[in-house]
């Protein structure tokens, strides 16, 4: 590993932060400068800029093996370029989706595409961190701006209260990240996590493991892992469902790298004492998830308790301890993102003007409203529930794969247990669809072609992905090791 | 012809999914698509019958591509004596399916034949799969067009049906996953023929006995496991109920054979007992309990459990035949008996489905007590509905009559007990098969629905017909199927007594 001096090619490597900075800016004058008459001229730009940073990434990012940058605050692997192109794509997706809700709920606002951005910027930050103190600034601009974003429907009381839950919860996250920080800090001396790396090896003191209990604690309530998932649901439910869909999405992935810089890199040295603490989360976390989905009326607040019951499957593929491990939890994170992107995105479809479609109801007969949407519904709820042909079979599949591998068998069978669990209640919105009579008149779904064909091809992904699972299993694989 | 069963599994598939694209405005072409494909399917088996080498147990017809490398996973198919079969019913069974559906689904035809098509395909998937993990894919997938066309088509309490359907069978299949991983982890492979091979300790060996146990005695479905058949079939539309009696309840007993028995021969010879009491229980409890039904199709599918008990009955007995005599000799009967029971039960049950079928497409009710004296306005339908019954029993001359047979022979070699206890489906069958026939189509007409009914149509009758051909065909002349599965079935029952400790 080498610490590179600075100059202007050994810049690349961070093309993707550089060229976000410069977007952000652009974005944001463009938009004040633009005015309200030609408010479709910031979503385009946005998605413009996201497509040429995905474009620089891939031309000028891409390392070879891990390189320092920025005093070692800064690293530079393969993962992070992986990450980033992944976070592109995916805030691309999901600011498509959002924006006829956006525009029928009258908060299409500049703000709103600036924050994605930030938000992205955090996560780029965040995913190649080499120090604490950059991991905690990723981690921040990144809450920061999903807070702010939350918030952004300000008529809404809800929205307002969500998000001030999701405030002061996630503050205390924050606070207990930034104290097991310290501690560590405070024991080796160094804020950079390869040399923390170095210099933590042998049997964990108690210093050490009070400061990884608070660590994995924070990480726990970003990721949303019982129990420290209490401002999951009502942030889903209460958010506008476009900044659902944002939340839901992208910022998995960053924490997932959180947990892969923090935990198994730099305090790799104390895996055996933090995979036993994950080991007891992702059981309750499991339980709780998949047992309180099944009673919940709300789609949203459903996919809330989905999202916790899937985050026990991404923490054990951390309890496994191993590189395999680490690779089958990046594999479950990847394809969860997707499918969950498009499972929003299906609920901004199917929302209109006064009409946010998020009661499990409002889906009744959809079949003979939007058969396409049904049909995408359909695959995406399948993928979830882990039935093949479709990708998220395999995620399990590789989760259980690496149980075996680190001989958890109890896991296995708690894990195969809640995904039958877990699988009733995706089939309740499979039977809402296809088997009920549409109740009463409700607005039709919304018919911009770009979107759906989008949607369409999100659906396709996850089909695609699960036949030839292949390619991105490897990539995965090579990724982490 | 290359890669013949690669084109067996994607035919329906691929038609499947053009008759969705063509959707239900094309419905006319659609029918005659989905029917070309399935009887183009059919007459693919042929030459694979006629090719088939019946003096090997090797897998023949072998593909193999590289699909997953990472976890050495490959698209690999091959069959051998006891898939054979089971893909040529699968493909028989499918035109009456699509034809009894001709006229009567109104409701998104399309996308009824295409559920249809596609799970055909997955199902000779299933079947053919050489490769675990290949084989898990379309067992399960297969998951979702059932669920579909029970939840769609079905009838009043059809999602309570096919939810407890999906969720019985998808518990019983994660434990089944976890056991392949388990193996896999151990083998560095999914192909069967390493798991075949695996050394396993006694442990090991119960463990993964009982995961698998779990997914197939559900599939079978075995007692106490059974619960969710009954309401499945009440709830099928005729089709759904034909399929899911004649094939995919054979998935099981084709797992217990392609699986249990090879990958677990220790645990299977220490836990025989359970299952031959389980297939016990099945054949005189749920016999009696299909004694009392009300509903016909509620009948047929506890008749369906009873009979399914001889093929657990008979893969299993084999141990106690080992135990009793000390030698595997006459043991093969067993299994012989097993396999033909399977395919038999798959004509009979899938034929009496439809016999039902015709009656509800007419008068709309399934309960025994709407019926009487239908022999009176339909007479050619009385016929098949009566030589379909006597199948039912076991009559000599018909297949239900080889399997059964075979399978209390083998185990009068194990003890006189289980003999005589299996022995008495053959008066509990009769009782409840000849009591539903009595009172459904002899007797005076009953009721002024019956006496308006009108005889089979040309499309029932050649449906009816060619399946009457085929009961009769394997029960007077059994040996042509007897001799492909024979090789196979000796090379099974070597795994199967052999110890891998």
């Amino acid at each position: 590993m080498a610490v590179n001096p600075l100059s202007l090619e050994s810049l690349s490597p961070a093309i993707a932060e550089i060229w976000l900075v410069a977007a952000i800016c652009i974005v944001l004058m463009v938009d004040v400068f633009a005015g309200e008459r030609r408010r479709g001229l910031t979503p385009t730009l946005t998605l413009l800029a996201l497509a040429l940073g995905a474009a620089l990434t891939v031309r000028y990012g891409e390392v070879a093996g891990r390189t320092l940058l920025f005093d070692g605050l800064y690293l530079a692997d393969e993962l992070g370029w992986a990450l980033k192109l992944a976070g592109f794509l995916v805030v691309a997706l999901a600011l498509l989706y959002s924006r006829s809700y956006l525009e029928n709920r009258g908060i299409l606002r500049g703000e709103y595409y600036v924050l994605s951005l930030t938000a992205l910027l955090g996560i780029f930050v965040l995913v190649s961190a080499n120090s604490l103190l950059t991991l905690y600034i990723g981690v921040e601009l990144l809450a920061l701006s999903v807070y702010s974003m939350v918030a952004f429907d300000r008529d809404s009381g809800v929205s307002a209260e969500s998000a001030m839950k999701y405030f002061v919860l996630g503050a205390i996250a924050s606070g207990a990240l930034l104290y097991g920080m310290s501690l560590i800090y405070g024991l080796t001396g160094t804020l950079s996590l390869s040399e923390i790396a170095a210099r933590l090896h042998g049997p964990a003191g108690p210093g050490v493991i009070l400061g990884l209990t608070f660590i994995v604690v924070g990480v726990a309530f970003k990721l949303g892992a019982v129990p420290f998932h209490m401002w999951l649901p009502d942030v889903y439910e209460g958010a506008p469902t476009s900044v659902t869909l944002f939340i839901g999405t992208a910022p998995k992935i960053a924490y997932f790298a959180l947990a892969l810089r923090l935990l198994a890199y730099g305090l790799g040295g104390a895996v055996g004492e933090w995979t036993q603490m994950l080991a007891a989360l992702a059981v309750l976390t499991l339980i709780v998830g998949n047992v309180v989905a099944i009673v919940q009326t709300n789609l949203k607040r459903m996919l809330a308790y989905s999202t916790i019951a899937n985050v026990g499957f991404i923490v054990l593929g951390f309890v496994a301890g191993t590189p395999e491990g680490y690779s089958a939890a990046l594999y479950y994170t990847l394809v969860y993102v997707l499918v969950a992107a498009g499972s929003f995105g299906v609920i901004l479809l199917a929302a209109s003007k006064g009409f946010e479609a998020d009661r499990l109801d409002d889906y009744k007969g959809l079949y003979q409203r939007d058969p396409m949407l049904a049909l995408a519904m359909m695959v995406l709820m399948f993928s979830t529930a882990g039935v093949p042909p479709f990708v998220g079979f395999w995620a399990k599949l590789r989760i259980f794969q690496v149980l075996w591998e680190s001989q958890h068998p109890w896991l296995v069978v708690i894990a195969a247990a809640m995904s039958v669990v877990g699988a009733f209640y995706y089939l309740r919105v499979i039977k809402l669809m296809y088997f009920d009579p549409p109740s009463g008149a409700l607005p039709p779904t919304a018919r911009s072609t770009g979107v759906r064909f989008a949607l369409g091809l999100n659906a396709l992904a996850v089909l695609v992905l699960g036949l030839l699972p292949g390619p991105l299993l490897d990539l995965c694989a090579r990724l982490i090791h | 012809m290359p890669h013949p069963l690669s084109i067996l599994i994607w035919l329906p598939i691929v038609a499947g999914l053009g008759i969705l694209l063509l959707g239900d405005r094309h419905i006319v072409t659609g029918r005659w698509l989905a029917l070309i494909a399935s009887l183009a399917t059919l007459a693919l088996t042929v030459p694979l019958w006629a090719h088939f080498d019946t003096a090997t147990a090797a897998l023949q017809f072998p593909e193999k591509l590289p699909w997953i490398p990472r976890f050495q996973a490959y698209y690999a198919l091959g069959i051998d004596g006891i898939s054979l079969p089971l893909i040529v019913l699968t493909a028989f069974m499918t035109v009456p399916v699509v034809i009894a559906g001709w006229t009567v689904i109104e409701s998104r035809p399309a996308q009824y034949y295409a559920a249809f098509l596609i799970m055909e395909g997955l199902m000779i998937g299933v079947f053919s799969a050489s490769d675990a993990l290949l084989f898990y894919f379309f067992w399960e997938a297969m998951l979702i067009p059932m669920f579909l066309i029970i939840g769609i088509w079905g009838g009043p309490r059809r999602v309570y049906a096919t939810i407890k359907f999906f969720l019985y069978t998808f518990l019983g299949s994660v434990f089944m996953l976890a056991a392949l991983i388990y193996m896999y982890v151990k083998a560095g492979d999914y192909s069967i023929a390493s798991l075949q091979a695996l050394p396993l300790t006694l442990v090991e060996q119960r463990w993964i006995f009982l995961a698998l146990m779990l997914a197939f005695a559900v599939k079978v479905p075995m007692f106490p496991v059974h619960t969710w058949l009954p309401d499945a079939h009440v709830e099928a539309p005729t089709g759904g109920s034909v399929i899911l009696a004649a094939i995919m309840l054979k998935m099981g007993g084709y797992g217990f054979l392609r699986f249990s028995l090879p990958i677990a021969p220790d645990a299977s010879r220490e836990l025989d007992l359970l299952v031959i009491a389980l297939s016990l229980i099945a054949v005189i409890y749920i016999g009696l309990v299909a004694l009392v039904q009300q509903d016909m199709k509620k009948l047929i599918a506890y008749s369906s459990i009873a009979h399914m008990g001889f093929v657990t009955l008979g893969a299993f007995v084999i141990y106690e035949i080992v135990r009793a005599t000390g030698s595997s000799h006459g043991a093969g009967m067993g299994l012989d008996g097993a396999m033909v029971q399977m395919i038999s039960h798959g004509l009979i049950s899938g034929a009496l489905f439809l016999c039902v079928g015709v009656l509800y497409d007419r008068v709309h009710s399934r309960q025994i007590a709407d019926y009487g004296g239908v022999v009176n306005t339909m007479p050619v339908f009385a016929t098949f509905m009566v030589l379909f019954a006597l199948a039912n029993t076991g009559l000599p001359g018909t297949s239900g009559f080889v399997g059964e047979f075979l399978v209390i022979i083998a185990s009068f070699r194990a003890s006189f007990w289980y003999a005589a206890l299996a022995a008495v489906t053959l008066i509990l069958g009769a009782c409840y098969t000849l009591w539903l026939v009595k009172r459904v189509v002899f007797g005076a007409v009953a009721s002024p629905r019956v006496a308006a009914l009108e005889d089979l149509n040309p499309r029932e009758f050649v449906v009816l017909g060619a399946l009457a051909v085929a009961v009769l065909v394997v029960g007077i002349w059994p040996a042509p199927l007897l001799k492909v599965m024979q090789p196979t079935i000796h090379h099974l029952l070597t795994q199967a007594i052999a110890t891998k400790l």
